[in-house]
């Protein structure tokens, strides 16, 4: 899936995460920022790349600013925004990614 | 007892949109969780709630609090979507919101069935159960009931209602009684369940007892909660008396002891009773079962 | 070597201080208490009263290496710390002790005295804000130590901390230095923390904004021990002292948990006519109250006395009659300040009355039930209430230890998780209140009774109440929220966590920066 534009998924309320995707020239960057750093940052890096790896996002530039989220809140918010970067409106292919 | 007919005292309404509310509302052991799509989600975030809806249907465990979603209006552009997302994650009803007509039950039960086969669920897994919302709804309410195999249920919803009855929110109840009667009549002629409409004031649990005491006595299966501080109100209203349930316990025995010797007729303390009590009394048992007031066999 | 909770202790620190070895094994110890070198004043004079701080600073002698205190009743609100660390630092004197009842986010200008050696030596039962992140950040140049109040008084008693000049913020006091925590533009209720600073310091000092004729009766604070008064213009922020009166949780995890809490009191046998009670100040705590009441009445059973840090809540039951004493070492809203002038059954009591393990016998002692709160809570039922899940220090063992020690039912009440964080948890980061004191765990998903406690899990089970195990509890932590990263610290220890007898619970390393 390409990135052709700028998008936000998520708030900044506890318990949620907020995901916002830009286009980015070469490669995927990610950048986060989390209230439970010290203990999730590495899974919560696992789960972003993870998420955009079965998209097929192969160029993002992806900012996470963490509120505590869950891996199902986390990858919920990341794909949303994903959809929204690549311009995807409706028929998802619910857990057809999984595939 | 089926999945159709499963103890529904309590539905509460989650916004589906908001991970802080959804991932854990089962600690406060309502019967079921309403996740709602519709207008706890804003207009452009109704994507952003299907996938946090779709992500807690499959990962959180509910510890066998039933997952019911509440889809956006048949006048939406969204529902289809909302339908397929909450199959795919394996929701275990869908709740039609504003139905007028037995066709709108129709169309949705078609859109899940076709969800089911796109998904690989079991077919007919996923129940169904209509809000009526306007004085058509009410007025057909008996064709809604009868219109779907999967329909568990119907429930009267309020706010809507009274503004389409130029009227509002009364202590006794006066302005929703045809309504509410109407569609119990409804309900039991189709052998649905049938759940009352929310009470918004937090501040007001007197208000909210008398308003479920009412619904007990009206014959309502349960209510649509709004905060995990309603849940045990209506839990312990809906909770039968120790006599009631001694009665009920005697009942279920007595039949099965006489269904053993071929007795179709029989008395209880000089009362006399027959198969026919068997399912109010197995009922009974279940609510006192819940709350936690029955350890018995039956 | 190990103390006896497993934690490794080095065994540097050892040289002059033994490893925890158990809530009461220093049980009947003999020891003699040392006392503060008074200065005479027979000759009659009218005053005491300085003319600022820094005259009554450079009067005190205050010289490089010396220990100052302070107490924390006056909570955020307090301006005394920052006014007299500021004279000191004007003054060019380095190298000092801060030994406060509590240091906060009031006191973040300390921590750049912290860095530039003016602060070289901390020892607290609290540390939060910029300070706690400069501890934990090696900025200290001696090892911080960190006490429960019982601890800290018993330190003082038994001459383990020698403090040089006992600064002590007064809502009121006469020119002699009688002082009381009630009246006043900056009530804050009591004095307790101060009182034995008072007793025990070489010099005291009452820094005051409200001068009263003498004598200010019955002092909180007698004139006997007091050196010098300085008035100044304020000691602190009211709204910061005493809050608005704590209004009772609505959040409904907080008021299932405190529900469970007044089952899990109801099927003990402690919970009869007469039984003593303390509760935290956190949420579902305090609503531990509203539960207790209905059931009270239910039963026809009155709790004989409550203690603790006060709030409106036990004052509310007071003025019912369903308390029938309330004793006070601090006061967290103005329904408890209120209440300590008004109330004649409502006492004021010494930090070492209320918990100090090493006298006659203190009020925690007699404790029936308390309930508390965690940030951590581990399998082996110790509590973490001092550093945050990033390793920082950012709170307080306060009484937490001691009332749990005291208490013949200890319960913790805390949500699982927090955001992310799991609650109960394989390991605390940091032990403050050993899992020797602490009996029952509730949470907002089951209840678990420390197996020590066969008793109480006989009783419990006998009511039908559903206990889970501590593992169990754990399980479902980790499989919601993943397990957590262990924190990375580097060698240096920053801190000990001292038990409240002084032997050595934990320690405190320095946190390393996180890297992805």
């Amino acid at each position: 899936m390409e990135v052709v534009k700028t998008a936000i998924a998520g708030t900044l309320e506890s318990s949620d995460v907020q995901i916002t995707i830009e286009p980015n020239g070469n490669g995927t960057a990610v950048d986060i920022s989390s209230i439970v750093l010290n203990q999730y940052g590495r899974q919560i890096k696992a789960i972003v790349l993870d998420t955009l790896n079965t998209l097929g996002v192969k160029s993002a530039k992806v900012t996470v600013v963490d509120k505590g989220a869950l891996d199902c809140t986390i990858k919920a918010r990341t794909e949303c925004a994903v959809y929204r970067a690549a311009g995807f409106a409706e028929s998802f292919p619910w857990g057809g990614e999984k595939q | 007892m089926t999945e159709k007919r499963r103890l529904r005292r309590t539905m509460m309404f989650l916004n589906a949109q908001r991970p802080g509310l959804i991932k854990d509302a089962y600690i406060y052991r309502p019967d079921s969780v309403m996740f709602d799509l519709e207008d706890a989600v804003a207009e452009n975030q109704k994507d952003a709630a299907r996938f946090s809806l779709y992500h807690a249907l499959l990962n959180v465990d509910y510890c066998g609090v039933e997952r019911i979603v509440r889809i956006n209006g048949l006048d939406t552009p969204y529902w289809k979507e909302d339908i397929r997302a909450s199959v795919a994650g394996g929701a275990d009803g869908i709740r039609i919101p504003k139905c007028e007509y037995a066709q709108d039950v129709k169309l949705v039960d078609a859109a899940i069935e076709a969800a089911e086969n796109e998904f690989s669920r079991v077919k007919g897994s996923t129940l169904l159960m209509s809000a009526i919302e306007s004085p058509r709804g009410v007025l057909n309410a008996l064709s809604i009931c009868e219109a779907s195999e999967r329909l568990f249920g119907v429930a009267i919803s309020g706010a809507d209602f009274r503004k389409c009855m130029q009227t509002a929110y009364t202590k006794s109840g006066v302005e929703m009684a045809a309504a509410r009667g109407n569609i119990l009549l409804a309900a039991r002629s189709a052998g649905v369940q049938c759940f009352d409409t929310v009470f918004t004031n937090l501040d007001d649990m007197e208000g909210f007892t008398e308003e479920v005491v009412m619904n007990k006595q009206m014959g309502f299966d349960g209510k649509s909660v709004i905060s995990p501080r309603q849940i045990k109100i209506v839990h312990d209203v809906f909770a039968p008396s120790e006599k009631e349930i001694r009665e009920a316990e005697k009942i279920v025995r007595t039949v099965r002891e006489n269904a053993d010797k071929g007795v179709g007729v029989f008395t209880i303390d000089g009362k006399m009773l027959d198969i026919a009590f068997v399912p109010g009394a197995e009922r009974t048992l279940a609510l006192a079962r819940a709350s936690g007031l029955y350890e018995g066999e039956f | 070597m190990k103390n006896a909770i497993g934690r490794e202790i080095p065994d540097e620190l050892l040289v002059n201080a033994e490893p925890y070895k158990g809530n009461y094994a220093l049980d009947g110890v003999e020891y003699t208490k040392p006392g503060p070198t008074v200065r005479a004043s027979i000759k009659p004079q009218e005053s005491k009263i300085a003319g600022s701080l820094r005259d009554a600073i450079v009067q005190c002698g205050l010289k490089d290496g010396m220990t100052v205190s302070f107490h924390h009743h006056l909570r955020d609100g307090d301006y005394v710390i920052n006014l007299v660390m500021k004279e000191i630092e004007a003054l060019g004197i380095r190298d000092l002790t801060i030994a406060a009842s509590s240091v906060g986010t009031a006191h973040d200008p300390v921590a750049k005295m912290i860095e530039d050696g003016v602060v070289t030596g901390l020892q607290t039962s609290g540390i939060r804000g910029r300070m706690g992140e400069a501890v934990s950040n090696g900025k200290l140049r001696t090892t911080a130590i960190l006490r429960s109040h019982g601890g800290r008084v018993r330190a003082i008693e038994q001459g383990e901390v020698h403090i040089d000049i006992a600064f002590i913020g007064a809502p009121t006091s006469d020119e002699y230095g009688n002082a009381r925590g009630t009246g006043g533009k900056s009530d804050c209720g009591v004095l307790s923390y101060a009182m034995v600073d008072a007793k025990y310091a070489d010099k005291v000092v009452i820094v005051t904004d409200t001068l009263m004729d003498f004598p200010n009766f019955p002092p909180s604070i007698e004139a006997v021990d007091v050196d010098y008064v300085v008035v100044v213009d304020s000691i602190g922020e009211p709204k910061k002292i005493a809050s608005q009166a704590a209004r009772m949780s609505q959040d409904p995890r907080d008021l299932m948990m405190a529900e469970n809490c007044v089952r899990v009191m109801a099927a003990t046998p402690y919970f009869k006519d007469g039984y003593s009670f303390q509760a935290g100040a956190g949420g579902p705590s305090l609503a531990v109250y509203r539960f207790l009441e209905p059931l009270m009445i239910e039963r026809k059973i009155k709790m004989r006395w409550a203690i603790g840090g006060i709030t409106q809540p036990t004052v509310d039951l007071l003025n019912k009659g369903l308390i029938q004493c309330v004793v006070d070492a601090q006061d967290f809203d103005i329904g408890a300040v209120r209440s300590v002038h008004e109330n004649p059954n409502h006492y004021e009591i010494s930090t070492s009355q209320y918990a100090n393990p090493m006298n006659k016998g203190a009020f925690v002692n007699k404790l029936d039930f308390v309930i508390l709160a965690a940030l951590e809570i581990d399998t082996d039922f110790n509590v973490n209430v001092v550093t945050g899940s990033d390793g920082i220090l950012r709170g307080a063992p306060g009484g937490h230890p001691d009332a749990s020690a005291g208490a013949k039912c200890t319960i913790i009440v805390t949500p699982l998780v927090r955001g992310r964080i799991p609650t109960v948890c394989e390991r605390v980061v940091t032990v403050t209140t050993p899992g020797d004191s602490v009996d029952v765990l509730v949470t907002d998903y089951g209840i678990a009774v420390n197996p020590a406690r066969q008793d109480l899990i006989e009783a419990l089970s006998a009511h039908k109440i559903p206990l889970s195990t501590i593992d169990a509890l754990k399980d479902k932590a980790y499989s919601m929220v993943g397990r957590p990263d262990d924190l990375e610290f580097f060698d240096r220890i920053v801190a000990i966590v001292e038990a409240r007898d002084g032997t050595i619970l934990d320690i405190v390393r320095q946190i390393k920066p996180y890297e992805l």
